[in-house]
């Protein structure tokens, strides 16, 4: 079936939920409201016309600096694919940035877990009913979300982590337990240990 | 009791195996200042303890392979940070695991050195980003640094070359007192 | 596909006195290919809960690549999927195309097939032979290590690095291949099968093997689905979804070739049909060889960083414009779309995707890469829930992840 068919379907479907349908170099994306996007997803799963049994990729986007109608601060997307019918679809959830929270999709594939995760680690958006909703690529403490967009790209404040970390190596150095050189920030080197004897 | 010739009370040619350290020929053993024999079995004995990060530590399982295999050197690649006594930092360190990485050097005993492997291990490389530690020297103090991005296993080879030339010119670093 | 013994599935005792402890594997551990660390919970030697701790090699590619160039962006594909470069590269080009609308010349897609294939070759023998040492096959290891030294020979004649290659272009490829190039891979893979029956005769009906291989780490189709696997994974499941097949890019439509496919799920399905992909990559170079057409390798409209060709191209080495192709593609085809697409391609791991949204700016305003590793490691928990401890490094195995591409 082809893509804008299965898009029409679903407006036809689900008229109040779908906000926008566009088409770009032959795929298509919906942009859907986020209420109701568990029962939009099954429904596409589940139809046996359009069994988009695969969900091929889920990321979040902030959508700050893009232009478009109907567009929320934030958005999840997810790549749907059929692979017993070979056609694919896009579904654009819109996400305000308030209340960045939309349901989880775990219930039907266990493995947008840890997409989810990610999503919720870079861009910020978390997700209700997820069973283990906690950063993944980046440490616990780590502040703030680097995707979005006002994040710079070498982040703003130093990883309270480091920091303690780097602590701790000068004192082992004052210490004398550490041998060798160690570049500090500046630049320069601090020599300690055995050179002298 | 016949007359001794001299040319049979004169002393059996030394091997000089290394710089300073001689053989004895027909005997197992070898003969030299202390700091000297140390340094030649430190240096040719260099276990390294394998810290594969990312695309720096498959060169250096190929260095370890059989086209180059580093074994030939008195290289052996240890898993356990308590038998090494060389750490090659193979890939980006990032932030998260910067912490791991100075636990495993702080397990190191004495002495200990540290091979920066490649662009990322010496200075952060391409990613200067918000995750990535820009060069593992902030954390670990580094003896050797080998560029390259991936650094060839030749590249490597030569790394521990110099490094072997580094430990045969230290001094007094054997003992407990230094 | 015959298998040598019937499959028996063992129920896993729980051989403890009720006494649960955790046990924390890695970030440092010789068998988790990478720094992945797998937090396990254990009753004896049987694992309750496993939960898999990723991120320790995250650097952040999606905020870097918003920061750059769409051909930028390519030297950062290299350092994803390490073991098999040459895939990621060719994927991200594959998208950009798509997304750019760049054509490409068909000589080009026929040395990108190849590269893709012997990229392939080499992952799965380094897969193969670093599973089978975590498995406690050391022999393997040194026999795998010598024939991916010669892919790896071939990829530095090609373009000079070994590992890290940055070869194909926007629009096609850097450099044309060598006649030596050529005659090196004709030989290489007319013995190539040759080889792989070795490896199969060091390990196919080892007892050893089979019995930490046959009906361990069992997944149905369903279940593989649901946990989004992809590539050999998946059709070791018995589910038939190769992207070579269902969405042809370069020139997989013009080749022949099998997907091979197992239906049992377990460790041992996968094992054969990645040793049944190496010789199918075997097969298709062969006929890339065959049939390579004379003609360009780069097309005339690829905003690449190529040095000009003498003569047909516009832009002059040391003039303003040069080396800012995407500027020039700007000039003559008025402006970069704007909209999102997603580009998937077939790496040797599984189901490399790249996501873009394009604002019209000349950089991507979000590029996200979905990455099979990632996904794999997701999947661990259901393949090594229940199982013994010792297991856990064959699952660990045989699901083929690299972390550079799993934290990204």
């Amino acid at each position: 079936m082809e893509s804008m068919e299965i898009a029409e379907k679903l407006q036809n479907h689900f008229s109040e939920e779908v906000l926008d349908i566009c088409d770009f170099h032959g795929q298509v994306g919906v942009v859907v409201k986020r209420e109701r996007i568990v029962d939009i997803l099954r429904w596409l799963r589940d139809s046996p016309e359009i069994k988009m049994d695969h969900l091929m990729d889920l990321c979040g986007v902030d959508n700050k600096k893009r232009q478009g109608k109907n567009l929320l601060r934030l958005e999840v997307v997810y790549n749907l694919y059929s692979i017993p019918l070979r056609h694919s679809i896009r579904i654009r959830a819109q996400v305000p940035e308030n209340d960045a929270a939309i349901d989880t999709v775990t219930t039907l594939w266990c493995g947008a877990e840890w997409p989810e995760r990610e999503c919720f680690d870079l861009v910020g958006i978390s997700f209700t009913g997820h069973p283990d909703m906690r950063r993944i690529l980046l440490p616990d403490d780590w502040v703030g979300h680097p995707l979005r967009k006002e994040y710079p790209l070498k982040g703003r404040e130093e990883w309270s982590g480091l920091e303690e970390l780097k602590h701790k190596v000068v004192q082992l150095q004052e210490f004398g337990l550490s041998d060798g050189i160690l570049r500090t920030k500046e630049g320069q080197t601090q020599t300690k240990g055995n050179e002298e004897s | 009791m016949g007359e001794i010739k001299e040319s049979e009370v004169q002393e059996p040619a030394l091997i000089e195996i290394a710089d300073g350290v001689k053989k004895i020929p027909g005997v197992n053993a070898v003969l030299g200042p202390l700091n000297m024999l140390v340094n030649w079995g430190r240096a040719g004995s260099i276990w390294p303890m394998t810290f594969g990060l990312a695309c720096c530590a498959i060169e250096m399982m190929d260095a370890g392979a059989s086209t180059n295999d580093l074994d030939r050197f008195g290289i052996i690649f240890r898993a356990s940070p308590r038998q090494a006594d060389c750490m090659i930092v193979a890939g980006t360190l990032t932030k998260k695991m910067s912490p791991v990485l100075r636990r495993v050097y702080d397990q190191m005993p004495e002495p200990r050195y540290v091979l920066a492997m490649g662009s990322c291990a010496c200075s952060g490389g391409v990613f200067n980003s918000y995750a990535v530690t820009q060069g593992v020297d902030t954390i670990v103090p580094v003896d050797v640094y080998v560029p390259g991005c991936p650094p060839r296993p030749a590249a490597l080879m030569q790394g521990l070359i110099k490094l072997q030339e580094k430990i045969l010119q230290e001094q007094y670093r054997w003992s407990l007192w230094r | 596909m015959t298998r040598p013994i019937t499959k028996t599935v063992e129920v896993p005792v729980a051989d403890g006195d009720g006494e649960r402890y955790t046990l924390k594997m890695g970030p440092q551990h010789p068998a988790t290919h990478g720094v992945l660390r797998v937090d396990l919970e254990l009753d004896g030697e049987t694992i309750i809960k496993c939960s898999p701790q990723v991120g320790y090699l995250h650097r952040g590619f999606d905020k870097i690549a918003e920061n750059r160039t769409y051909a930028q962006s390519l030297i950062l594909t290299d350092r994803l999927d390490y073991i098999a470069a040459m895939a990621n590269n060719v994927g991200y080009c594959v998208a950009v195309e798509k997304l750019l609308d760049v054509s490409v010349p068909l000589r080009a897609k026929y040395i990108r097939t190849i590269v893709c294939e012997m990229s392939r070759i080499a992952s799965h023998l380094l897969w193969l032979a670093t599973h089978a040492l975590d498995i406690g096959a050391m022999t393997v290891f040194l026999y795998c290590f010598r024939e991916r030294e010669v892919m790896l020979d071939l990829f530095e004649e090609l373009c000079g690095a070994r590992l890290t290659f940055s070869y194909p272009r926007i629009g096609g490829v850097r450099q044309d291949v060598t006649r030596n190039f050529i005659d090196v891979l004709q030989r290489f893979v007319a013995e190539f099968p040759m080889h792989i029956e070795e490896y199969e005769t060091l390990i196919d009906t080892n007892r050893i093997w089979l019995k930490r291989t046959v009906g361990i780490g069992v997944l149905s189709a369903t279940e593989a689905l649901e946990l989004g696997l992809t590539g050999a994974c998946l059709r070791g499941s018995g589910v038939d979804y190769d992207i070579r097949k269902h969405r042809p890019y370069d020139a997989y439509d013009l080749v022949d070739f099998e997907v091979p496919i197992s239906d049992d799920g377990d460790i041992y399905a996968r094992y054969r049909c990645r040793m049944e992909e190496l010789r199918q990559s075997a097969r298709i170079i062969q006929q890339c060889i065959d049939q390579l057409p004379p003609g360009p390798i780069i097309s005339e409209d690829a905003p690449d960083l190529v040095m000009p060709l003498q003569g047909q191209r516009k832009v002059e080495a040391g003039s303003s414009t040069y080396g800012t192709g995407l500027i020039r593609l700007l000039e003559e085809k008025g402006e970069f779309p704007v909209g999102d697409i997603y580009v998937s391609t077939e790496v040797p791991k599984g189901e490399l995707g790249f996501y873009f949204i394009s604002d019209g700016s000349g950089r991507p305003y979000r590029m996200h890469m979905r990455s099979p590793s990632f996904i794999h490691i997701g999947a661990l928990p259901a393949l090594a829930e229940g199982s013994m401890i010792a297991d856990l490094i064959a699952n660990i195995g045989t699901l083929d992840v690299v972390l550079g591409e799993c934290d990204r």
